[in-house]
């Protein structure tokens, strides 16, 4: 079961479907950063609300893709963590360090905006000073 | 109880399968939806070492009971490498296979029990138990 990626301004938007085969989550992990460089976005949302379990593959997979994604110059924000799958991984002891998640889309697109402006503010700008 | 369910592994999509299995018999003995995604989750994680390990195996669902309690039964049987150091293995954050670590450890720390019976050779068989908090 293959993933939509979705393009949206600066943004690409993974809406996983289903429950993933670690194929499947390995396959999504190459098809975010090809596209991350392909489509010169500054940020990835991965949505998560569909992912029935998430066990130690499906989280090192999400972190993988986020610490791969910040080294092609991209913010990743993972959202959608059902209640039942926070509790579960909890008690597994899987955390998302270093990760940013957030609850839905609409705050995954808000938090987007204002990681990216903050780092667009914080450069130096052309023809001044 | 002689309900039980068999689940070959041999394939990723064998993993998936067998925890969604899991969460079904889990939402027939009555666990909540919590409980049900934490069965599921340490099913996956032993289904997957079957795999990465011994390349298939098998899964046997079943539905236990101990007076008034109810519960589900996990067996994972494969006829693998087998387990050298199972203290080893039991360790949180040791793999042997580039994972991360969490995969027996883990499943132990979601289930009430769990026992791993491994022969050198000849292969492991992991048992674990979710017991149905009394209401």
């Amino acid at each position: 079961m293959e993933v939509p990626i979705l393009r949206q301004g600066q943004y690409l938007i993974a809406s996983i479907q289903s429950a993933l085969t670690d194929a499947d989550l390995s396959h999504l992990r190459e098809a975010l950063i090809a596209q991350v460089g392909r489509s010169r976005c500054r940020g990835v949302i991965v949505d998560v609300t569909a992912l029935d379990v998430m066990d130690s593959f499906a989280v090192r997979t999400l972190r993988d893709i986020a610490h791969m994604a910040r080294l092609r110059g991209a913010e990743t924000v993972i959202v959608g963590i059902q209640p039942d799958v926070a509790f579960a991984m909890v008690q597994l002891g899987l955390t998302l360090k270093g990760v940013a998640t957030v609850l839905d889309l609409e705050e995954g697109l808000a938090f987007l905006d204002s990681r990216t402006k903050a780092t667009l503010d914080t450069k130096p700008k052309r023809g001044r000073g | 109880m002689g309900e039980e369910l068999r689940l070959p592994i041999a394939a990723d999509v064998d993993v998936v399968e067998a925890r969604q299995q899991g969460r079904a018999l889990a939402a027939v003995a009555g666990f909540s939806s919590g409980e049900q995604t934490v069965i599921a989750a340490a099913i996956s994680e032993i289904a997957r070492n079957i795999l990465m390990y011994a390349k298939k195996g098998e899964i046997i669902l079943g539905l236990v009971q101990n007076g008034d309690r109810q519960g589900v039964s996990v067996v994972a049987i494969d006829q693998g490498p087998g387990i050298p150091d199972i203290d080893r293995a039991m360790q949180y954050g040791y793999s042997t296979s580039h994972g991360v670590g969490a995969g027996l450890p883990g499943a132990k720390r979601l289930m009430d029990e769990f026992e791993v019976d491994s022969v050198v050779g000849r292969g492991t068989t992991i048992t674990m138990k979710k017991w149905r908090r009394s209401i």
